[in-house]
């Protein structure tokens, strides 16, 4: 994404202070995280001091400061999922891909996180690849899912 | 005219009176044919994880291939509740319900339901209690003791397409409140219907137009609060995705009471199917003059416009989300005035959830009698007076039936999860149900015959929320909940105040320390100290109902706090530090199963010999009691 697409996701929401956050998002739909000069092009194309995009993009969760892996590989943490072994799953993924909630692979194949709810509950504990829905996992069955993904 | 069966629709015109918009819904209703053929699949976000969309796209083109698609119409719909057995389908107008709807079926309905008039027995509902199987959808138990005013038009309606909601009578209601009704006359109504805020508080919205009509400020706003935030409850997204419209007409009627010009429906990002059908219903409703400038020639000008959410729980909160339209992070802020008087902007502002602005247009076209003839108590003089019409649940967890019920006030939890949720599974004990999402609370066997609505629950610790009902087993945790809820919270804490960011933090360290058997004497005293300085000293409704998870399972399960305090023991096998496997010997078939499919390789045992585990090398993945068919693997 160069310059001149910030400018033009800027000017798609009309030069709009209140829409900071509609094209933050815009922003990260297209690079998958929020790089820092883009952060710094935005503060000068729209004139808001670059600390309060900071704290836009630091508050919301949506938001990612650090570039994100191949896939994106959400645990639902959902009240659903969670009473159906959604932990034993997070335990399984920290175990088998080395890695933290939040954290990358090393080789860039997965950004490993929780979700509170994908509201798929009649599937839980469910997992979200990309856009695949991976329903009534267990620790075994997600093996093989994870395979799937190269 | 047509193309590959479907309607090519009339370029939309502006209605220009209630009397053009009469004349267009008698037109679309009359080129309808009621025999027509329809599959009518769901296609919500639930249905689409089990992949419906290849299955509507190989009904389209089986249908093509057999040229049948001008006679057989395919209907893509929103939710219809029953999440557990999707994908669906309802074949009209015989009214068949074919559920768990695989690839491989797609030929087989179309050649012999379709063509053949012949019902495909493998594909009907089969009652687990009478193992009857069921060909229509009402005659489900599920379906039968539920009560659906608001879910019920989902069926009817692709919601893409504003004509098949006019087909139904979409936007009369706001065509009478337009043309008959002055705005006060329509705050009086909602008011005396005893409608409440369907999103939590349960406040009664009649009184919150009120205020905010006659609050002083150069303009107002609706909001539409679409941050569905609460883990486990789906139906406000269900809404947006299978009827925007309901949604944006109840806004419009609310707007044109309080006389507000613009609306904002803040849904969140993660929700991008609702994005786009509210996107699309905005726009089709503009274009035929329902929002914009002097709607229906009524004089009355209205704009909505979509501002999507950026994954943050406490924007569900009303003064956090009027920050996050505004562009800033969503902190509440102290109410000493409220949002009504001094909200967006420092405007008078009316939010309302997505449930409750649906709701108004049923009122409007059913009446007040109708809707107070539903629920509880007497809202007559009173809006407080009661909990009246239906309410959406999302029943999910250890339940037989997941899914969204629409069920009157005043029912029994015991009905809900029993007789329309088919109760637990796997034969386990039932043990608690938590409603109100993360700040509700866990409610036990023993108050499973109280009715359901807003005070009943309030009453006994746990409160309505926006609907999240989790079912819990013998098998789950209590403490481990309570830690659950805690954690969710601490995360989803905006930071601003002590009590409710320190104060949980600190509940959350003691949770964990029960649960990983550390706990000591005293803890639970602690835990109820805490939490009454963050009921009492939070900022905002996120802390204030915060330990609500915590005071509920003390309340209520007492026994197991104590039980991981004093015996180091979690009697529902669920605290991984308190637990040890073991194979039960007499139950084991020496199958090799769990031998196979354990991670760590310590599972020994012989062909049909009982197993053993070795507990040195466990890491307690469970993997083994998942594989199982036997139940012989012990959790203790």
């Amino acid at each position: 994404m160069s310059f001149q697409a910030v400018d033009s996701v800027i000017a798609k929401h009309k030069y709009d202070e209140s829409s900071l956050i509609a094209i933050l998002q815009d922003i990260q739909r297209q690079e998958r995280y929020l790089p820092a000069d883009r952060m710094k092009n935005l503060s000068d194309r729209l004139g808001v001091p670059l600390s309060r995009i900071y704290g836009i993009a630091t508050f919301y969760k949506a938001f990612s400061l650090h570039p994100k892996g191949r896939h994106i590989c959400s645990v639902c943490t959902g009240t659903a999922c969670h009473v159906r072994g959604a932990p034993r799953l997070v335990d399984k993924l920290e175990r088998d891909l080395k890695v933290k909630n939040g954290e990358t692979t090393k080789d860039g194949r997965f950004t490993v996180q929780t979700v509170n709810c994908v509201g798929a509950c009649a599937l839980g504990p469910v997992v979200v690849i990309d856009e695949d829905y991976h329903g009534k996992l267990t620790a075994s069955k997600f093996e093989k899912v994870l395979k799937q993904y190269k | 005219m047509s193309i590959s069966g479907f309607q090519v629709p009339a370029p939309r015109q502006q209605l220009r009176s209630t009397a053009d918009l009469t004349a267009l819904a008698g037109r679309i209703a009359a080129s309808r044919d009621p025999r027509k053929p329809v599959l009518i699949v769901c296609g919500g976000t639930g249905c689409r994880a089990y992949k419906c969309n290849e299955i509507i796209d190989a009904l389209r083109a089986e249908l093509a291939a057999r040229n049948l698609a001008s006679r057989f119409d395919v209907r893509v719909t929103g939710c219809h509740g029953f999440c557990e057995k999707g994908p669906l389908m309802i074949v009209m107008p015989q009214g068949l319900f074919y559920q768990r709807i695989a690839m491989a079926d797609v030929p087989k309905i179309v050649e012999k339901t379709l063509q053949g008039n012949e019902i495909i027995d493998s594909l009907l509902y089969r009652d687990p209690q009478t193992g009857e199987k069921v060909v229509r959808e009402g005659d489900i138990p599920f379906y039968a003791k539920q009560m659906q005013a608001i879910f019920h038009a989902n069926r009817f309606m692709d919601p893409t397409r504003i004509e098949d909601y006019f087909a139904i009578g979409g936007y009369q209601a706001l065509a009478k409140v337009l043309s008959t009704m002055k705005p006060p006359d329509v705050i009086q109504m909602i008011k005396k219907s005893g409608l409440r805020g369907r999103g939590g508080g349960g406040f009664p919205a009649g009184v919150k137009w009120e205020t905010a009509a006659y609050a002083e400020g150069e303009e107002r706003f609706v909001i539409c609060n679409g941050d569905e935030g609460d883990p486990g409850a789906y139906m406000d997204r269900s809404l947006m995705e299978g009827n925007p419209h309901s949604v944006i007409e109840g806004m419009i009627v609310g707007a044109y009471a309080i006389g507000s010009h613009q609306g904002f429906i803040y849904v969140r990002d993660e929700y991008p199917l609702a994005v786009m059908h509210l996107g699309i219903a905005l726009d089709q409703a503009r274009e035929y003059g329902l929002l914009g400038r002097n709607i229906l020639g009524s004089g009355y000008n209205l704009n909505i416009r979509i501002v999507r959410g950026g994954g943050a729980f406490v924007c569900g909160e009303s003064t956090a989300l009027m920050a996050s339209i505004e562009g800033r992070p969503g902190e509440p802020r102290a109410k000493y005035i409220h949002t009504v008087e001094k909200g967006l902007w420092n405007q008078p502002s009316c939010l309302n959830n997505v449930e409750t602005w649906a709701n108004v247009p049923l009122i409007v076209n059913k009446g007040i009698e109708w809707y107070t003839s539903i629920g509880t108590g007497d809202v007559t003089t009173d809006p407080w007076g009661g909990s009246k019409g239906t309410k959406v649940f999302s029943l999910v967890g250890k339940i037989n039936n997941t899914g969204l019920v629409e069920v009157p006030m005043g029912i029994t939890l015991r009905e809900i999860i029993f007789d329309i949720g088919g109760g637990i599974p796997k034969g386990r004990k039932f043990k608690a149900v938590q409603t109100g999402g993360p700040s509700g609370g866990c409610i036990p066997e023993s108050l499973l015959d109280m009715p359901v609505d807003f005070d009943e629950l309030t009453r006994v610790g746990a409160m309505m929320g926006s609907g999240g009902m989790i079912v819990m087993d013998n098998r789950t945790c209590m403490v481990d909940v309570a830690a659950y809820f805690i954690k969710f919270l601490q995360e989803e804490s905006c930071g601003k105040c002590v009590p409710c960011r320190e104060g949980l933090r600190q509940m959350g360290e003691i949770l964990n320390r029960v649960c990983r058997g550390k706990g000591v004497k005293g803890d639970i005293e602690l835990l109820e100290e805490l939490s009454q300085t963050v009921l009492s000293a939070s900022l905002c409704a996120l802390g204030g109902s915060a330990p609500n998870p915590v005071l509920t399972t003390i309340r209520y399960f007492r026994d197991e706090y104590e039980a991981h305090i004093k015996q180091r023991t979690c009697p529902a096998g669920a605290c991984k530090e308190l637990v040890s496997y073991s194979i039960d010997a007499a139950k084991c078939t020496g199958c090799q199963v769990c031998v196979r499919n354990c991670p760590q390789d310590c599972i020994a045992g012989k062909k049909k010999e009982p197993h053993v585990i070795d507990m040195a090398k466990c890491v307690k993945c469970g993997s083994c009691e998942e594989v199982c068919k036997f139940d012989a693997v012990v959790v203790r």
